[in-house]
């Protein structure tokens, strides 16, 4: 494969499909987090109708595999939009476009993950911190933003890094539904040079590269978020 | 957005035959997986860097990549080369089951040996000691003791790893293989129906893996009698 790298000028093709890719996992990232939350909170909520869609949502799609959730979303919606579009009296076909597409079917499928994670770490946070807000006054929102969240990220953070992980390689799985990003760059370039070898070579090589550098920058984010605890444990 | 029964009735019978090949995936990837693990796992939990080195390498690859990059690369990266094409192994390497299973069992046999590596680590020191001071060899130690210890302990991590290879095989279908994802983005394009059609396949995959964490509950509770006969 060395001896045979040549990309026929498809090198910054690939390098922007990298970037499509990285903007497209930072934003499922998002979405993610924020359903991750919102199930973990919904689960261990007191509220039944809420625990079931919490247990309902992350069964679901944890029992389901990736790419049928990225075929459902792009495909599924598609009739469920132009139905609502209709009801406002649209005629036209309405569709997500693949980012759009994308970004909520990986969101979907880290926050299922991202939601036992939180759910984990709920948790461990001891009721004694929680009395001890309510006894200073604090209000529920007060309490969930200045004693509970800033902990959760502490002890969340090694599992929501996994995901993350697991989440920049699916992201390859939204190539199927036509974003232009490195998997799919890869194929026009195959397309064009008939060397698929060469370009999915390359194309696993800039993966791995994201995967370390994705790793590094865990580990530097796991040192800042246990700083106090360093300090105060031993 | 109508609801249309009568698809699910006409095709489940399809559905059906695709489910079956999911199975047929994962089950024999995973027997495979795990034969390669055991060598990986053992090397990668080696002290020697020169014994450990490639087998990290591999683990490093095939869990730092997605598993599609994996697929194209073995189905359609293999034929850029010549001496491939002219091979004996062509035949395997040019049908997209053989592909899909190979890549599979690759990726899951790295993931597997990482999961075992960890279960050799967590085998109690006093055991193996006990056993080198009864006078086992230490191949002896390795099959007697830290092998069936370090089994007991990876099985609920491995049952996981099944479940993942269980979504892992609709990728598959982007090798044209018609396996349960496959069979029904065929449907699909032929009767313009994705919210039924979906629905059902989802519905598959949900009893295939509530099937095997049935199956692993039980394999857990065989292996770990023992534990109960005076609890």
């Amino acid at each position: 494969m060395a001896s045979d790298m040549n990309l026929h000028g498809f090198g910054p093709q690939l390098l922007a499909g990298a970037i499509v890719t990285l903007q497209l996992a930072m934003a499922a990232l998002c979405v993610g987090l924020v359903l991750g939350i919102l199930g973990a909170l919904s689960k261990s909520s007191s509220v039944t109708p809420l625990r079931m869609l919490g247990n309902g949502y992350t069964t679901i799609i944890r029992g389901i595999p990736e790419l049928l959730v990225v075929l459902v979303v792009y495909f599924g919606s598609s009739g469920a939009l132009t139905a609502i579009a209709a009801l406002f009296g649209h005629d036209a076909f309405v569709e997500l476009d693949p980012f759009t597409a994308g970004t909520l079917a990986l969101g979907l499928t880290f926050g299922a993950y991202a939601t036992e994670v939180f759910r984990g770490a709920l948790l461990t946070i001891p009721a004694g911190h929680i009395e001890a807000a309510q006894s200073l006054g604090l209000g529920r929102w007060r309490i969930f933003l200045r004693v509970i969240l800033p902990q959760l990220w502490r002890i969340a953070l090694p599992g929501l890094g996994n995901l993350f992980l697991v989440l920049l390689k699916d992201t390859s799985l939204i190539s199927v539904i036509g974003l232009d990003e490195l998997m799919r760059k890869s194929q026009i370039g195959t397309g064009f040079s008939k060397e698929p070898f060469t370009f999915f070579g390359v194309a696993a090589l800039i993966y791995l590269g994201m995967t370390v550098i994705t790793n590094g920058i865990l580990i530097l984010m796991e040192r800042h978020a246990n700083r106090g605890y360093r300090r105060a444990g031993t | 957005m109508s609801f249309d029964l009568s698809v699910i009735l006409s095709y489940f019978p399809t559905l059906l035959l695709g489910a079956w090949l999911t199975v047929k995936l994962v089950i024999f990837s995973s027997i495979a997986g795990v034969c390669l693990a055991f060598p990986l796992g053992l090397g990668r939990s080696s002290p020697r860097l020169a014994v450990k080195a490639l087998p990290w390498l591999f683990i490093f690859f095939f869990r730092g990549t997605p598993l599609l990059v994996q697929l194209f690369l073995v189905y359609y990266g293999l034929a850029q080369f010549d001496f491939v094409r002219t091979s004996i192994l062509w035949p395997i390497l040019r049908d997209p089951y053989w592909c899909a299973l190979i890549t599979m069992a690759l990726n899951t046999g790295a993931y597997i040996a990482e999961i075992l590596r960890g279960a050799i680590q967590a085998v109690p020191r006093g055991e193996i000691e006990a056993g080198i001071s009864v006078g086992m060899s230490k191949s002896l130690v390795l099959r007697r003791i830290v092998l069936p210890r370090a089994i007991r302990i990876a099985l609920p991590a491995y049952s996981n790893e099944v479940i993942l290879m269980l979504k892992c095989s609709a990728l598959a279908s982007t090798i044209t293989l018609l396996e349960l994802t496959g069979t029904a983005r065929t449907i699909i394009a032929k009767t313009y129906m994705p919210v039924e059609i979906f629905l059902v396949t989802g519905v598959f995959y949900l009893v295939i893996s509530y099937c095997l964490v049935k199956i692993f509950q039980a394999a857990e509770w065989r292996l770990n009698r023992h534990r109960r006969a005076n609890g």
